[in-house]
């Protein structure tokens, strides 16, 4: 399955980030701490999932419907995902999978505040829409790392090395190539690259009142976006496909 | 003859599936009511992007409608997003009467009015509702988002 113009890849990166964390998320669901983050953990695993959806339904319209949503999720290799890094490592320990969402949410924010001005209706439309869940996922989070960061000695220590094996993932979410070129001249998307002053400035506060150390001078890794990934995305695709990929067409 | 005022009364006779004490009309789903080509058009929005209840939404006005000689269709629509501020004062009156503290700014326990409250998680049950506590009577609540 190859997608053939920009607008299609782009919307498809989108959409993976958005469906391979919602598929790691829910990896915790019933497996939270406390009950109640749990409950608020398969709660933002939904909205991604629910994310997800609505900008594979955009694909399949602008694909001209030769393949459903079902046939994106299943039925691609790990080549053929354009997700990012980050979304795709493993949860580890608590502080780590708020890390996570609390780096992504932070990008999620202003990726849709920009793409919210959209020309493009169902892009504007779909941005809209995640805006008001993503901003409840930034505020549980970030509640989290200053909890955290501000917490025991060990809470301190852990959420800090979650903070050093995760930052290497960050610098793809602002990198921009020339499939962004086009739409950025027809104003239907605003270039990565552009992201970064709001997201480092949420970030930097933020980790300073956790009294958190930022990472400095770190090689950032990348490949997501053009179908390179680390080795952790085909072990998960390999169980999120295997039923629909071993009986098609199976049914509830 | 079925008129688009009738078509609306029976959507208001549906509840929504996770809170019956509301019909799907009051949550603010049912965006339209349209006549296009003789065929009556039912335009519907998620409360939350992921919320599981929309399909069961779809599935119940299908039921209902098909009762009767309708030809209609579902569809979904995105924009402009759903909002709490769509809910009447009487809606959210209903809500509080079900035990469920209705979306507004300050948040009040729905059983024995203080508003000396704490909120637990901004998630609960559902996606649209988040989890507080009480400090006066001490009972848990849920309390529906504000978005």
């Amino acid at each position: 399955m190859n997608f053939n113009t920009d607008f299609e890849k782009y919307i498809a990166r989108l959409a993976d980030s958005n469906m391979i964390m919602g598929q790691r998320l829910s990896e915790l669901c019933s497996k939270g701490p406390y009950l109640e983050e749990d409950i608020a953990i398969s709660n933002i695993a939904l909205d991604y999932l629910g994310q997800a959806n609505m900008l594979y339904e955009l694909l399949k319209k602008a694909g001209g419907d030769k393949h459903s949503v079902d046939d994106y999720v299943f039925h691609r290799n790990e080549r053929n995902y354009y997700n990012l890094l980050l979304v795709e490592q493993d949860n580890g320990h608590f502080g780590k999978t708020m890390t996570k969402i609390f780096l992504y949410s932070t990008y999620q924010k202003i990726l849709y505040s920009y793409l919210s001005k959209s020309t493009n209706d169902d892009i504007k439309a779909i941005a809209l829409k995640s805006i008001k869940e993503v901003d409840y996922h930034f505020k549980h989070s970030r509640a989290w790392v200053l909890r955290l960061g501000d917490g025991t000695q060990e809470s301190k220590v852990k959420i800090q090395d979650s903070i050093y094996e995760l930052w290497r993932f960050t610098g793809e979410m602002f990198e921009s190539d020339d499939v962004e070129n086009n739409l950025i001249s027809e104003n239907i998307i605003s270039a990565s690259n552009t992201y970064y002053d709001e997201w480092s400035k949420i970030v930097n506060e933020t980790l300073q009142e956790a009294l958190l150390t930022e990472p400095e001078n770190v090689v950032m890794l990348t490949g997501g976006k053009k179908g390179l990934h680390t080795e952790k995305l085909g072990f998960m695709l390999a169980e999120m496909q295997y039923l629909p990929r071993t009986y098609p067409n199976a049914k509830w | 003859m079925v008129t688009k005022e009738d078509i609306w009364d029976l959507l208001s006779e549906i509840p929504d599936p996770e809170i019956p004490a509301i019909s799907i009309v009051e949550l603010g789903v049912v965006r339209k009511v349209d006549i296009v080509d003789n065929k009556y058009l039912v335009s519907i929005t998620p409360t939350y992007s992921g919320c599981p209840a929309l399909n069961r939404m779809e599935n119940d006005i299908k039921k209902e409608l098909s009762k009767y000689d309708i030809d209609f269709e579902i569809k979904t629509q995105l924009f402009p997003p759903w909002t709490t501020d769509w809910m009447s004062q009487e809606t959210k009156d209903k809500l509080e009467n079900f035990g469920i503290s209705p979306p507004t700014k300050i948040v009040k326990c729905p059983q024995c009015k203080s508003s000396d409250v704490e909120l637990i998680s901004f998630f609960a049950s559902t996606a649209c509702k988040s989890m507080y506590k009480c400090n006066s009577c001490l009972e848990p609540f849920d309390h529906f988002k504000c978005i």
